[in-house]
């Protein structure tokens, strides 16, 4: 046997799973996961690595859209794979009836419950809908594809 | 098939109808739109994202 230097597979999990607090103030205070929200922004926004919350300015407006997008189901806790943890929202963004004329082109996934703080944000061709509805599917779930991946 | 539309619903057979798709490596998009005098009454959009979001990890020497 042979040591061998390496981030723990287990907390790369444990860190999805907000088990680990390594900083001097802990603000969790429930017990059940957390909710997620995923919200649009149009493409003149700017949204990316370095945005650490969610925020109205640059989101989307229009007919049938609520301020801060979507609950996302998240049915599914994170887990790991070989040294990969993950975590994927257990059913697609679905807006519904919407207009949203102006066009879009980012999701930005946060933690509602967190004081909306930013997970992750996804960019694909810029979009409009009109009167119709706007689905983002969701990869599949696994250490290759997942949505959020710790590697 | 009844379609909502910015008129209110509509038989589809009154709309124009149009689908495009986008397959490219980061998503594969597909859309339907459905015209009526020139004007898009209807647009519907459906994006499977293909790149997801991959945070490496690393760990510092002593």
């Amino acid at each position: 046997m042979a040591n061998t230097q390496a981030m723990c597979t287990s907390f790369k999990a444990e860190i999805l799973n907000g088990i680990h607090a390594l900083g001097t103030t802990v603000i969790r205070a429930g017990t059940g996961a957390d909710t997620v929200k995923a919200a649009l922004y149009l493409a003149s926004a700017t949204v990316n690595a370095a945005t650490t919350a969610y925020s109205a300015t640059g989101e989307v407006s229009g007919t049938g859209y609520t301020a801060g997008g979507i609950t996302a189901t998240n049915a599914t806790a994170p887990t790991s794979s070989g040294t990969t943890a993950y975590w994927t929202p257990s059913a697609s963004f679905t807006y519904t009836t919407v207009t949203l004329t102006t066009s879009f082109d980012c999701v930005l996934v946060y933690n509602s419950t967190q004081s909306n703080k930013a997970i992750s944000a996804h960019t694909f061709g810029a979009q409009t809908i009109t009167a119709g509805t706007f689905v983002l599917s969701m990869p599949t779930n696994d250490s290759t594809n997942a949505l959020t991946r710790i590697a | 098939m009844i379609v909502t539309t910015t008129k209110g619903e509509m038989d589809d057979s009154l709309l124009e109808k149009r689908e495009g798709s986008v397959d490219n490596d980061n998503e594969n998009t597909t859309w339907v739109e459905y015209w009526l005098a020139g004007d898009v009454v209807h647009r519907s959009a459906h994006v499977r994202l293909k790149k997801s979001i991959v945070s490496q990890t690393e760990i510092g020497n002593f």
